[in-house]
Formats: structure tokens, sequence, C-alpha cells
């Protein structure tokens, strides 16, 4: 099985590190560059974005992410980690990663008191996710190649907007299924793993 | 498509957010100017108060929930995640703070409790952290509805060991269940006067149902990775930031601290050049009825 790493600076990363250990991965705490080189895919939980990114900055994580990532290693990033992947915000500007072709709007669905979970439909999947929306962000708008899986309908916009992308080795949703027992999204990165890839190791 | 039955408000929705600030430092601020600088920082969420405790302490008499423009303020100018402090069993203030657009209520004995009863946390959207100083208080509170939990430590003294002490009780308490039979939980349960089923979760998962943080006299980056691996998840800094000499680089060097708690080399290069840490108070030198920890049990 593949060794996942989840990037460990800030958030719920022991939560995602539970799923995959379950999952029967090995699963790897990764706050430093020398961390990143020895694991097959990545996590970027949930937190807060502007934390993560600014330790991200400070401890000279930015490149050697954005290397690993366009060189094909499957990431899954959830709500503050779709943020950090994404090129751009609707807010004010904080680093990010610009290896996932999104706009991202953060706190869309309104403060706490408007978080909620609720099913989610996912393209794939034969039946809806429960899916946990936290202070959660949505996708503004999507570039060329990106696959939208599910989308959650606004009343106030009348729009829909996406709250699961994927782009080739790059997984972003806004929710948290690591606070429930449904580990499709941890299957679907693993299987983004190129086969074999521990026994080249 | 999906037009969510959306749920507010659930246990799951309330922990969450606690859950993702775990790893993270939150910090005490009185004005927009501090909550931007916090955030600047890298606080995972800010406190919005009218005065630190140290402050409280110094100016003394009724410590009341803080001015509603404040809050405003602060809502309106971060991004991050906004607490805000009610008095213990002031369920009005909370009200109040919920409608303010508050994201966690901390019903806190660094204000002066109006009630000998705590506030129906359940009847909120809004999530609520309390203090505790052992597990029975703990459990308690969230049997009460609390989604998440701090240490009480000793408030505005920068003196970190009551945290400690709080945080050690509470650890080799829920120690001590995971090895009871099972006819023993009920006994447990009226020992530590907390609910049955919660001890019995407890005693079952090995440690809290929400997540737990310090909090009461943090004021260096020591103290915070102190604190982490003593096994809390997340860190409050109340006074210790904007009573030091260099808020800005003491507020930046406790975050850095809090995500490489086991990294002594990091530590002591983010600990260098600070300023002045807080003058503090001594735990020894204050009376019984100066202590705040012994607020609201």
């Amino acid at each position: 099985m593949p060794r996942v790493g989840a990037l460990a600076l800030q958030g719920d990363f022991r939560e995602h590190l539970a799923m995959i250990a379950e999952l029967g991965a090995e699963g790897v705490e990764v706050r430093t560059p020398e961390e990143l080189d020895g694991i097959d895919c990545l996590i970027i939980p949930g937190g807060e974005s502007t934390a993560i990114a600014r330790l991200a900055v400070r401890y000279e994580m930015m490149e050697p992410l954005r290397n690993r990532i366009l060189d094909g290693m499957p990431v899954l990033g959830t709500c503050a980690g779709m943020i950090f992947l994404g090129t751009a915000t609707t807010g004010k500007p904080q680093p990010q990663l610009g290896v996932l072709d999104v706009a991202v709007a953060r706190n869309a669905f309104g403060r706490q008191q408007e978080s909620f979970e609720a099913n989610l439909d996912v393209k794939g999947f034969d039946r809806p996710m429960r899916a946990v929306f936290i202070r959660a962000p949505w996708i503004e708008s999507v570039g060329p190649g990106v696959d939208v899986l599910a989308t959650v309908f606004d009343p106030v916009s009348g729009r829909e907007f996406p709250v699961f992308v994927r782009a080739g080795n790059v997984l972003a949703i806004s929710f948290h299924p690591e606070l429930t027992n449904d580990a499709r999204v941890h299957e679907l990165l693993l299987s983004l793993v190129a086969p074999g890839i521990d026994e080249e190791r | 498509m999906n037009t969510p039955a959306a749920e507010r408000g659930t246990d799951t929705v309330k922990r969450g957010l606690a859950e993702m600030l775990k790893g993270g430092v939150i910090m005490d601020v009185v004005n927009v100017e501090q909550a931007k600088i916090a955030e600047a920082a890298g606080a995972v969420a800010v406190m919005a108060l009218e005065r630190v405790p140290a402050d409280i302490r110094a100016v003394g008499g009724v410590a009341r929930m803080a001015d509603p423009s404040i809050v405003e303020g602060i809502v309106a100018a971060v991004e991050i995640p906004v607490m805000a402090k009610s008095r213990i069993g002031h369920f009005v203030e909370a009200q109040i703070l919920a409608s303010l657009g508050v994201d966690y209520i901390d019903e806190s004995e660094v204000l002066s409790p109006v009630d000998e009863f705590h506030i129906d946390k359940w009847s909120y959207d809004v999530p609520f952290v309390c203090g505790a100083k052992d597990l029975g208080e703990a459990l308690r509170r969230i049997g009460e509805g609390a989604a998440m939990i701090r240490t009480k430590g000793e408030p505005g003294t920068g003196d970190v060991v009551e945290a400690v002490r709080h945080m050690r009780t509470m650890t080799s308490q829920i120690r001590a269940l995971t090895v009871l039979g099972s006819d023993e939980i009920m006994s447990a349960a009226k020992d530590l006067a907390a609910p049955y089923a919660l001890v019995k979760e407890v005693a079952s998962t090995g440690k809290l149902p929400v997540v737990n943080f310090a909090a009461g006299g943090i004021a260096t980056p020591a103290d915070a990775a102190l604190m982490m691996q003593l096994g809390c998840d997340g860190i409050f800094v109340g006074s210790g930031i904007f009573k030091s000499g260099d808020p800005d680089a003491r507020a930046k060097a406790i975050v850095e601290a809090t995500t490489f708690y086991k990294d002594a080399a990091k530590i002591a290069k983010v600990s260098r050049n600070l300023g002045e840490a807080m003058v503090g108070l001594n735990i020894d030198t204050l009376s019984p009825q100066e202590l705040m920890q012994h607020r609201g049990l």
C-alpha cells in the first residue's frame, strides 16, 4: 500500500491519517520539505487556510509542494486544503499553490451558524455522501480541464457551485469526509497512486 | 444537483469547527488592529473581548460581555473565526453574541459568573467552548452541550502552572477510566459527578469526545509547546501576546512553536529576541478570592 502524507502544519490532519490507517495504508505527518520526499500521495487537511499558508511560506514548503504535485503526485485538499491548492480567491489575496485552476470563495456559505451537513450526490459514487460543511468554501469558477464531481445549489444567487472537483492528480473538496465514516474520497485518492509504486521503493 | 436538506447546529458541525482549529493558536484581541495582527501572524481564530484577563484583574469590579460594537468590528475585519466570551450562566449575553454572528461562544470564568447553573448550550446553533480543571468538569460541560473544552489554568497571570496541573489531571483521570471494568463505570461516574454515558464513552475511547485546548497563563513559545506535548489539541493565548513587548513577533513565534511542538531546535529559534514577556503574576501571591479557576464548577 502507498505511503500517504498529511500536511501537518495545522488542522485536522490526525482524522485524515486515522481514515488512511483504516484503509490499510501507512500515514505520515508532513511538516518539512524533507518529510515530503518519502510519500506517494498527500492530503492537505481542513484548518484555517491563512494559518496553513503562512506556515508553508515561512518554512519554505511552497516550492517543494508545488513541484511534487506538478510532477504528478496525487493530492487531496479538503476545505482549507482546497483553497490552498487553487489559483485564486474571491476575497483577500493569500498564498496559494496555484496547482488547481479554480477561483475559491472562502466562507461561501456564511459563518459558523450557517455551517451544515447534508447528503451530497457525487458523480461516480453509487450513493450520496454525508457531507459536513464547516465555514466551507465553494468554487466560484473553474478553468479548462477541471471536472466538477459535485455541486451545491445556492438559493440566494440561484446558482450551483462546485464543492468537489478533480483535475488529473488533484482532488479538492469543500467538505469533511474525515469527520464521518465514509472513506470513499480517501479510497479515490489511493486509487490515483500508480500501481506498484511501493514495490519500487 | 443537490438541494441539500441542510441540518445546522448538529454535534458534528459544532464539534467539527473545533477539529479544524487543532494545532493552532487562538488569540485574545480587544480591537480591530490587534485582530488583524493576530490573523496576519497565523492565528486560527481570535477571541474578541473588551479587556484581556490581566486587565480584568487590574481593573476589578464586574467583568461582562464585550460591547457589541467591539465584537462587530472584529467580525467584519477578519476572515478567521471570531469567538467571544459570555458570563457563566448569562444566556442572554450568549443570545446577543450569537446574533452578532460570532463563530464560537466561550462561557468563561474570566468574566463574573451570574448563576450557579451554566447555559443550556444544546439550544444554540453556535457552538460553545468551556473551561475545565478536571475530567468531571469537562464532562459536565459537554453534558450541557459544550462542543469544545479548554483547561482553565489561571487566566491573566502569565503563569502556566495551573494549565499544566489541569491538563495532567484530566489525562490521568482519563487513563484511569480506560482500565475499569464495565461494572465499575457507574461508580466512577458518581465520583466524577459526570454523566454516565459520557464516562462510559471516555472509558472506551480513551479520549474526550471533543477537542481540548490549553488556556490560562500561556506566555511563551515554550509554554505553548509544553501544553502540546502534554496532549492538548491547540492553544489559547489571552494576555500573553498583547501584554508583551513585541506582540507581532511573539504571536508568530507562539504559532510556530505550536506547529513544531516536538522540535526543540525550531522552538529555540523562534524564541530568540522576542522582547519582554508579559510581567506576570505568581500564582502563590494570589489570594483564594482572586483565583478565577474556582468559578463555575
